[in-house]
């Protein structure tokens, strides 16, 4: 009977995308038929976006434009001394030893605005395997880290932010170095921290940052401000909250980062849950 | 899909499921987005009663498939559930083509909530959070329009003359 076969077929393609990530190929075709759909829906935005870019005034541009301009030149003074510091750090790294790379390649990317599974927080971008994007790849706004690749699409990817349920990110904390995992909590606008012991050194106001174990985030980037501690006496471990600094439900451009080597980490660490064994020892 | 066989019309069936997979990505604002019903869900139910011989269960678990794709959904997640509403609906067609519209809106209701129940159980297995209890409005909702979703279509299908 028809019914049984499918049934059998959805059971086993379901399974196999849970636990293997063997029918990637299968997805990527079937996501790539269904582009066309993606795209119509999001044109009209895209258009009307356009179409009021064209509609500013001159006046409007200009001002922007000297805004900008004068952005650009501040960066510029602090791009200056971050080089020399880069190069100090790497001078220092090299006399330790220790073999860490910083060079890092950006891609911009563009939100599709569709809506994906309402049960989790999933966004597509514009930009897939054909323009070099990755599974695991992270994925910040012009604040911090937003999340990382989900899966890959020919023309375009779903990413999975850092708010989702079954996301973790290892964190330090800017301040001391203490490291935990920032765990999502299916609210855009809040993270838990996992295993803070009650005597941490930990304030309301902390910025996170992103510790780069587990490999799939490059270090150093901000991911959460600390909103909240709440020690109980008789629990073992703080309650923390924190704002992701990122602004997970507004940011229309993406950038997509590749560090030297990530994507030969992403592949060993297919699961792209940022794992969050290692870090555990050390909170 | 089924359009190869020498019958007319298999690009409206084609047509209205792609408009609907269109409206299930369509931006909406946050509070609406609870209300979204299952436009493919009510679009195949249609067609499986009205030409059970061409829309059923295999059309039924393709529509899921690209769902699943374009939602980002496990694979075969609501295939699955669609392929058995469109099963259910095959069985019931007879019943159901001659009661009113309104009975058959109840009939869906209860469809619809089967293929959520799928949808939430896979989800549950898998380690999803369960869903709150507004996942629960959009069924309403899609039963509520199915009168609607009845008329036009069967204007739709008496326009093009698809059999």
């Amino acid at each position: 009977m028809r019914l049984v076969l499918l049934a059998t077929v959805s059971i086993l393609l379901m399974s196999l995308d849970h636990r293997e990530h063997l029918v990637e190929p299968v997805r990527e075709t079937v996501s790539g038929v269904v582009y066309p759909l993606r795209f119509v829906v999001d044109a009209p935005f895209s258009i009307a976006d356009r179409v009021t870019e064209r509609l500013a005034t001159r006046h409007q541009i200009m001002e922007e434009n000297r805004q900008l301009r004068d952005r650009h030149l501040a960066y510029h003074e602090r791009l200056q001394r971050m080089q020399a510091l880069e190069r100090e750090n790497e001078r220092l790294r090299d006399l330790l030893g220790s073999s860490e790379r910083l060079d890092t390649e950006v891609v911009i990317a563009e939100l599709m605005r569709v809506e994906l599974d309402p049960h989790t927080h999933l966004v597509e971008i514009d930009r897939g395997s054909g323009q070099g994007v990755f599974v695991g790849q992270p994925v910040l706004d012009a604040s911090g880290v937003m999340g990382q690749v989900d899966r890959v699409g020919p023309r375009s990817a779903s990413v999975r932010l850092i708010s989702d349920p079954s996301h973790a990110i290892p964190v330090e904390n800017n301040r001391n170095g203490l490291r935990t995992v920032a765990l999502g909590s299916g609210d855009p606008q809040r993270l838990e921290l996992a295993n803070v012991p009650g005597n941490a050194d930990i304030r309301e106001g902390d910025l996170l940052t992103a510790s780069g174990l587990g490999g799939a985030f490059p270090r150093g980037y901000p991911v959460a401000r600390v909103r909240s501690v709440e020690v109980e006496a008789g629990e073992p471990f703080a309650r923390v909250t924190a704002e992701p600094v990122a602004e997970l439900d507004r940011s229309r451009k993406l950038l997509l980062v590749s560090v030297a080597g990530a994507e030969a980490a992403a592949e060993q660490e297919e699961d792209g849950a940022a794992a969050d064994d290692e870090s555990e020892d050390e909170s | 899909m089924t359009g190869h066989r020498p019958r007319n019309g298999g690009g409206v069936i084609l047509l209205s499921f792609i408009i609907a997979l269109m409206l299930i990505i369509v931006p909406m604002p946050a509070w609406a987005q609870d209300f979204r019903p299952e436009w493919t869900a009510l679009i195949l139910l249609y067609w499986s009663l009205a030409l059970p011989e061409r829309v059923g269960v295999g059309v039924g678990w393709l529509v899921g498939l690209f769902q699943d794709a374009l939602l980002g959904t496990l694979l075969g997640q609501h295939a699955l559930a669609f392929a058995l509403i469109a099963f259910l609906a095959l069985r019931l067609h007879q019943h159901l083509r001659l009661v009113p519209v309104w009975q058959q809106a109840v009939v869906v209701l209860a469809l619809l909530v089967i293929a959520q129940l799928v949808i939430f159980w896979i989800n549950g297995m898998i380690g999803r959070p369960a869903p709150e209890w507004q996942a629960w409005a959009a069924i309403l909702v899609g039963a509520a329009l199915w009168p609607l979703v009845f008329h036009i279509m069967r204007g739709v299908r008496r326009r093009f003359q698809v059999q």
